[in-house]
Parts: structure tokens; sequence; C-alpha cells
């Protein structure tokens, strides 16, 4: 539903991003994935029309952004919550929202309703909402016109557990009804228990994507043994590089029954053999985005397998 | 017959519900209401009109029995309507971006254009509401002064001269229109404001004094000038043709630059 082709947008220093394309399909929701100052905001902002793009194109349903001919009845979007007159109450701003886009009124106490604010926090001014509130009020914003695709720009910002857990289900639940999410994140974690899609950007370049499914497959496996270094070795002796974590789980790019069947012929006994799922994703994520990674991370020692 | 034709050439490929476009008077209506509900907003709204209010009854206070007239209240009431009207005409512009209200507004409507079209319409029609209220705030203190002093009630403001008024109040909302749309922050447009309305009279006004080529010309540079003539008396054909060259130097040429300007930008 969302098509974004060779977007690049060049300031007159740098390239923010750099010749991205990818899709967001209707029934899935696709995490966008980055660290900060990757390009994913301004990749956002060019699929809405709020930045002109140097080259390239963005399109939902098959048509510009501009030319939607109410956007909000076709596009929830939801670029930063914090981005409302202080001075307005939450109702005012649902109104402001709902009146443009010409919906009946009630429509207004449905989403309230729906993300949780109360009366008494809809009456209040928005200086006064924490950021989760925001968060709450801008998600109400992007769905109050019963839109088919969502772009949300960091949402889980500013959420406690259960917001994040609320958040969660919300978007699981409309991608199920058949609408295309675009969710983006520079927590891996928050991201791979929703996506179904993964794009994964680094200094303004995409360095991969595909199903979480087919990430993960990619992202190898994990393997635990009573003798770790022992199985490191051996891993190494049949010429399969391997990473010996610090928790003493030992990671490779190769399937399981590979290291299963070798840990057989050395005589090492596996107390866990499995994909290596987050952990390797992770991995993979620092990795891929290294070069535009502001702290130098030191490979898979830091980090224990979730 | 041409129905069905119709019917069977509409695409079906896309069974998805057809929209409407936005229609033009709808954003009028929402921006109206934007310019009330922000708590800075109301209290700009109200303050046009408690400032009527004081301005009349110290008109009615203050001003000599003789001196009971409506220019004087019209007087009385105008002067904080021309400073207030600019200020809400600049907010209506700028909170979109100093308050980045602007990142919904742009993307519920994705065409600049309309939308500061939208706002331009409401802006003046804002001002001409709170004009004809502070008229007829004069007014009631004109005939209520009179009566209480005794003396007749004047209505010594002929409606030509009144509608100069009207237009020189409108200009001057246009001027903090422009600003905003140019510096599209409410501080900067602000402050941009009190130096052309307070710092850049005095500074031309002393350079005139100085040097008599400015002098002679300062009707055709000085927008504001022109303006003020419109308080004053009725313009001559050259007042007119002043007060439009320098309008298009203070205003029609920097407002189509920050038009320009503001369809380009990047809003963040």
């Amino acid at each position: 539903m969302i098509t974004v082709e060779a977007l690049t947008k060049t300031y007159s220093r740098f390239t923010a991003v750099n010749d991205v394309s990818f899709s967001a399909r209707a029934g899935r929701v696709t995490g966008f994935l980055g660290p900060n100052g990757a390009g994913k905001s301004t990749t956002m902002r060019m699929m809405v029309g709020l930045t002109a793009p140097t080259s390239g194109t963005a399109t939902i349903k098959g048509r510009a952004f501009a030319d939607l001919p109410n956007p909000g009845l076709e596009v929830g979007v939801l670029l930063d919550a914090s981005a409302q007159h202080a001075g307005r109450t939450g109702r005012e701003i649902l109104g402001i929202a709902q009146r443009t886009m010409g919906l009946p009124r009630a429509r207004v106490d449905e989403m309230l309703h729906k993300v949780s604010l109360t009366d008494e926090e809809a009456e209040r001014r928005v200086k006064n909402y924490s950021l989760g509130m925001r968060q709450r009020l801008g998600i109400a914003t992007a769905l109050i016109g019963d839109p088919e695709v969502l772009i949300l720009d960091e949402p889980a910002n500013g959420l406690d557990p259960a917001g994040i857990r609320w958040m969660r289900d919300l978007l699981r639940e409309y991608a199920d009804k058949g609408g295309a999410v675009l969710l983006s994140s520079h927590l891996l974690h928050e991201i791979e228990v929703v996506a179904d899609d993964l794009v994964v950007i680094g200094n303004g370049r995409i360095v991969a994507q595909g199903t979480k499914a087919d990430l993960l497959a990619a992202a190898g496996t994990l393997a635990r043994a009573d003798r770790p270094a022992e199985l490191a070795a051996a891993l190494r002796g049949a010429g399969i590089t391997c990473t010996l974590n610090a928790d003493g789980s030992v990671r490779t790019d190769v399937g399981a029954a590979a290291v299963g069947q070798i840990a057989l012929q050395s005589g090492i006994a596996l107390v866990e053999l499995r994909s290596a799922d987050s952990a390797g994703l992770e991995e993979m994520f620092l990795e891929l985005t290294a070069t535009s990674q502001r702290d130098s991370t030191t490979p898979s020692t830091e980090r224990s397998a979730a | 017959m041409s129905t069905a034709t119709i019917e069977r050439t509409a695409p079906v490929s896309r069974p998805a519900r057809v929209h409407e476009p936005i229609p033009m008077t709808r954003l009028v209506g929402v921006e109206v209401s934007k310019m009330f509900n922000t708590r800075s907003g109301f209290w700009l709204l109200a303050s046009s009109g408690i400032a009527a209010a004081v301005a009349t009854i110290a008109t009615v206070l203050f001003a000599p029995k003789d001196q009971l007239g409506y220019g004087n209240f019209a007087g009385a009431v105008g002067f904080p309507m021309s400073v207030i009207l600019p200020m809400i005409a600049i907010l209506a512009v700028t909170s979109e971006w100093s308050q980045r209200t602007g990142l919904t507004t742009f993307t519920l409507v994705p065409h600049r254009g309309r939308v500061i079209g939208s706002k331009l319409v409401a802006t003046l029609g804002v001002g001409a509401v709170s004009i004809a209220l502070a008229f007829a705030v004069g007014a009631l203190g004109n005939v209520i002064g009179s009566s209480i002093a005794g003396v007749p009630v004047r209505w010594d403001v002929s409606l030509g001269s009144a509608a100069l008024i009207f237009l020189a109040d409108a200009l001057g909302m246009l001027m903090g229109f422009t600003l905003g749309i140019l510096i599209r922050s409410s501080a900067g447009a602000i402050v941009g404001y009190f130096v052309y309305a307070l710092v850049l009279p005095a500074a031309l006004g002393t350079l005139a004094s100085f040097q008599d080529w400015f002098a002679s010309r300062q009707g055709w540079i000085d927008f504001n000038f022109s303006v003020g003539n419109l308080y004053d008396h009725i313009p001559s054909s050259k007042e007119w043709a002043q007060l439009g060259a320098s309008g298009m130097l203070w205003l029609v040429i920097p407002l189509a630059v920050g038009l320009w300007m503001v369809r380009r930008s990047e809003v963040k």
C-alpha cells in the first residue's frame, strides 16, 4: 500500500536519505528500523509531503500523498506526538482533525475512549500531558479517520510497559484487519515483537529488508554447552566461524543441524541449541548500522542473549 | 443512457471508498476555531473587546464635553485594534511553526497554499468582525457619554472615513500576516511587526525631516506613512497611487516571496 522508490534527500552538506526503496503491504506491520539520525524521520516526512524529496517518489495506494483528496481518511500519520499546540486541550486537538476530515463529532469521544484518555484528561491542556498521553492523543488523531494505512514515527516513545503492550496489540489488530502499518523505531526489541516485515536503514541507506522470518533465519544459530570453549574450537576446526560470547553461548551463522552434528562428533553435550533470533538480529542490526553508530560497540561480548 | 456509460467506465479495480476533497469553507471554519481555542488566541481576541470597552469608558470619563463625538470614540477604540489585530494575524500563521502544529495541519491538508489561503480569509473575517464590534462599542459609548454629559449626540465620522479606518486596520493585519509568513516564528514576527510599526516610522520620519529628496518621495516608499494617511483624511488620487506603490513594496512582494518559501520549506 505504501511504495517508496529511490527516495533521496540531499541537503547542502550531506545526503540524509540515499536511494531508499521499500514497500509496506496491506495486512502487515512493517518495522522501519535504524539508529538515531539514520534518515527514518526524513523518509517519513517525504512520504507525507512535509519534506520535498531531492529525487524519487513515495506513493500511497498508488497515488502521491498530495493527490489524496482527504488524506486523513486514507492515511493516519503520527510523526511527533510533541508537535501539538500546548495551549489546546486534547479534545480540541482531536476536534480539529475531526472537523478537517468532515467526520461526525461523536468520533472524538470514540477515539478518546479507544486510546484510554479519560474525559478529565481530554479537557486538560496538552502542556500538562505526559509524553505517553501525547502519544495516545497522537494515535487517536491518526486513527480518527479510520484510514487503511498508518505511518507512525517512534510511537512507543514515552509509553510505559503497559502502554507499549497496548500499542502493540492495537497495531497487530489493525494489520490483521487488512491495514498497512509502517512503524519506525530505533529499538529492535520494540519492533521485532510486532513487525512482520523489517526495513533496516543506516546512514540514509537501506541495509537490509525482508520478512522478519527471513531475517531471523539469516541471523544464525545460538548454542550452549557445558564446555563452550571446546564447542567453539570444534566449530572452528570444522571451518565454521563462530563467536564465543561472554555468557558462555556460542553464535554462528550456520544452521542448527550443522552445529548439532559437529557437537555430536566431538562428544560435546549441548544444553541449548536454537535459532539466534533476537540476539542474532540485534547483532546484525548493530553490524549493519555500525558505520552510522555514534558509539562504537564491541560486538557480541557485551551483550547477553535475550 | 449517459449515466450508464459513466458507471461502466468507472474504475472497479479499487474497491476503496471514494473521498470528496476538503471544501475551502470547511478549512476556513477550522482555521477560525483554531484562532479561538488556544489560551493565547482566546485572550488576544478577548483583549481586543476589553480594550475597546476600556477606551470607550476612558473617553466618556475624560474627554471634555465639547469634544464628545463619534470621531473621538472611533479613534479611541481604533488604536488598540490597530495593535491587536496584526498580532492575531501573526499568531494565526506562526503558531503552525512555533508550536509545530504544522506537522498535523499540512499532513491533513497537503496543499500549503490552501491552508494559508484559508488562514487569510479567517484572519480577515475575524478582523472585520472585531473592527465592527469596536465601532459598535464606540457608538454605544458615544450615545451614553453624550447623554451623561447632556450634550447632543454627534456623529462626526462619515461612512467614507469609517471605511478608510476599516481598510487601514485590514492592511495592518495583512502586514502582520505577511511578516508571519516570512519569519514563521511567533517571537520573531511580533518583534518584526513592532519594528515596522514603531521603530521604522520614527527612523523614516527623521530621515524625511533632514533629507528633502526622501520627504518628497516618502509616500511612495513608506507604506506605514501611506496607511497612516487613511486614518487622517480621504486620500487624493496621488495618495491612493502612493498607497498602491508602497503596498507593492511592503506587502505584495514580501507576501509572494513568503508564500513561495512556505510552499518549499520543510515542516519539522
